[in-house]
């Protein structure tokens, strides 16, 4: 018991100090050295690795749901969608008369279509303050009202997880409409500054990964100290034994709200990270695949252990980027060989699985 | 209070308010009962689970319920409990309370707790922190998240953790303990949440000899500061613990009484033996 715990201490710090190494070497060595040098790091690859921690980020929140309080949410990814969309629309806001049809107010896509104002939830988000507000509270609000309805009717299981499939689905329709004022069917890009520097730039670049890094970091440790204390605790008895927790005094449904509008918050701050280091949102990142990918992430890395779901996200990712370049057809049956493999063999995932050889070689 | 009604009292009628007080938080049991069922009826599709049934229990007794299967035992447990709601009947806690009203969180924060058939605590928790999960503290959310264990509570749980003979595993995960230990540190959850009312379903299933005279000496120790109903089907462990016997069948109180009385009721025995 003490070894276990001493190993996952271990693989704990590993994670930690490899983020903190992502965090500072990279993008001082990709802006420190000249493309030439061997230590020099391209801006693919800084771009790339921050797409990959804003993943974990997004794993690290489904964890929580999923892996402590055994919640199957297959709608997660609505929740990283509309942090994107909230940073999205600073990011338009920002583009100014510089886009294509020079208005200072409206964005190109409400030009081409003819609308004359800016529709009321617009309003605000040219402040990046206000945005980034937004980025936590729209997701959480949805996550709230959702999880309100869903928790204390007591719908559970299967059940839950076909309900957040729908969510997600509706709101990937409802976004393809151009009457939504999100841009629809191309949803917005074009982005041109972030708190006035270029968000093209390499140095901002290397700064978002700066700041995925340090937010995931952040997170991680959050997360490990919401799971140690008692409320973790109250969390994990209802992912075991929900009806027991009911009848030693606790609100079942309130515990799981909670737990439930945090991750869509993580969740969403993770999607605003996203946003701007690829330089686009649209509908797509509502898929109902989009949303299974994470929780195959997790599952292979091990859920219910926090950093597991970050290895879990950026093994699947990497493989992701590198067979999706090399044999882009095969991708999703990949995806879903993976997952079958790590549900027959891995039920643990792969911390489960460096946890049972750290314990053959000490023992 | 108004004008009226201050010149019509002295102040000394206003403090006895002459006649009964109603206080806050406490449960009224000054007229004996602390449970109170009357004409409870539950069914599931068309089947009777609980007909007609009135059940009453005293303040700090200490009373077995024995039946055979289906006699409705573990469905009077659920409609006290919160988990189930019954067709028709009411259902009070203390003379005041209406447990129908209640939830189980509810239920369980005015201090009716149940242990259940098969043993629940939670496996990936220690034996400590089984405990402290089911301490009598605020259990809403916040509180819950910033919850610090005081010397107080901490003594508190050690001192449980003796009771229930378990101090060789406080730090063990409860999933590695034996069935009777699990039983054990079920009773021990309860005793945690301070309860009035315990509700305890088959308290010695799985337990060693040893085990089930320990379990007879605690329960018997717990009386009068708890009210205690126990659900056992071992008769002997029943004759050991049992002042009072109430004997379900089909739903409905068929008879009540001492051991001895109800062993010898030839209705009792008709049941039992189907004659």
């Amino acid at each position: 018991m003490k070894l276990t715990a001493l190993a996952q201490d271990k693989t704990c710090t590993a994670v930690l100090a490899a983020l903190a190494a992502v965090t500072l070497i990279i993008p001082f060595c990709n802006l420190a050295f000249p493309a030439d040098s061997p230590l020099h790091f391209s801006a693919y690859t800084v771009s790339v690795l921050g797409k990959y921690l804003t993943f974990a980020l997004l794993g690290l929140s489904l964890d929580l749901v999923w892996g402590y309080c055994g919640i199957l949410a297959l709608g997660h990814g609505a929740f990283f969608a509309l942090g994107g969309y909230a940073m999205g629309m600073y990011l338009m806001r920002q583009i100014g008369t510089r886009g294509v049809y020079g208005d200072p107010l409206l964005p190109d896509f409400m030009v081409f279509l003819n609308w004359k104002e800016l529709p009321w939830y617009w309003f605000g988000f040219d402040h990046f303050g206000y945005a980034l507000l937004m980025v936590v509270l729209a997701p959480g609000a949805l996550a709230f009202v959702f999880g309100w309805l869903a928790f204390r009717s007591r719908v559970t299981g299967v059940y839950l997880s076909i309900m957040t499939q729908a969510l997600t689905y509706a709101l990937l329709l409802a976004f393809f409409r151009n009457e939504m004022g999100f841009g629809g069917n191309n949803g917005l890009t074009d982005f041109k500054d972030l708190l006035g520097f270029n968000v093209q730039s390499e140095g901002v670049r290397a700064v978002l990964l700066m700041m995925c890094g340090l937010t995931l970091i952040v997170a991680f440790l959050l997360c490990r100290w919401l799971v140690n204390t008692k409320l973790g605790r109250v969390v994990t008895a209802i992912r075991d034994q929900e009806s027991r927790v009911r009848f030693l005094g606790y609100r079942v449904e309130m515990f799981k709200l909670w737990i439930f509008v945090f991750a869509a918050m993580l969740a969403g701050i993770a999607g605003a990270l996203y946003v701007p280091q690829v330089g686009i949102i649209n509908p797509s990142e509502f898929s109902p695949l989009n949303s299974l990918e994470i929780v195959v992430w997790v599952a292979m890395g091990g859920r219910g252990t926090l950093y597991g779901a970050i290895i879990g996200a950026v093994l699947v990712n990497y493989g992701k980027t590198v067979l999706t370049g090399l044999l882009p057809e095969i991708w999703l049956f990949t995806l879903g060989a993976v997952f079958i493999v790590v549900t027959l063999l891995l039920p643990d995932g792969i911390v489960g699985l460096l946890k049972r050889r750290l314990k053959e070689q000490s023992a | 209070m108004n004008a009226y009604a201050e010149n019509l009292f002295s102040e000394d009628d206003k403090i006895k308010g002459g006649g009964s007080l109603f206080v806050e938080g406490e449960v009224d049991t000054r007229h004996g009962p602390i449970l109170y069922m009357e004409d409870v009826s539950v069914s599931f599709d068309g089947f009777k689970a609980l007909n007609r049934l009135s059940l009453y229990i005293d303040a700090g007794e200490l009373r077995c319920l024995i039946g055979p299967n289906g006699a409705g035992k573990t469905t009077l447990m659920d409609v006290i409990t919160g988990k189930t709601r019954p067709d028709s009947g009411s259902v009070f806690f203390g003379q005041t309370i209406d447990l129908l009203l209640m939830d189980e969180p509810a239920i369980a924060e005015a201090g009716i707790c149940r242990k259940f058939q098969k043993p629940s605590v939670f496996d990936a928790l220690t034996v400590f922190e089984n405990l402290e999960l089911a301490l009598k503290a605020d259990k809403r959310t916040w509180a819950t998240l910033f919850f610090r264990l005081s010397g107080e509570q901490r003594d508190r749980i050690n001192e449980i953790i003796e009771t229930i003979g378990l101090h060789d595993c406080r730090q063990a995960r409860a999933g590695i303990l034996s069935h009777g230990q699990k039983q054990w540190l079920e009773i021990g959850m309860l005793l945690m949440q301070e309860p009035k009312v315990m509700l305890v379903d088959e308290p010695i299933a799985g337990m060693t000899h040893q085990e089930v005279e320990r379990t007879a000496e605690l329960l018997l120790s717990l009386q009068g500061r708890h009210s205690i109903v126990v659900v056992e089907h071992d008769m002997e462990f029943v004759r050991s613990i049992a002042r009072k016997v109430t004997v379900l069948h089909e739903g409905s109180v068929l008879t009540e009484g001492t051991m001895d009385e109800v062993q010898n009721d030839p209705r009792v025995i008709q049941v039992y033996l189907g004659g």
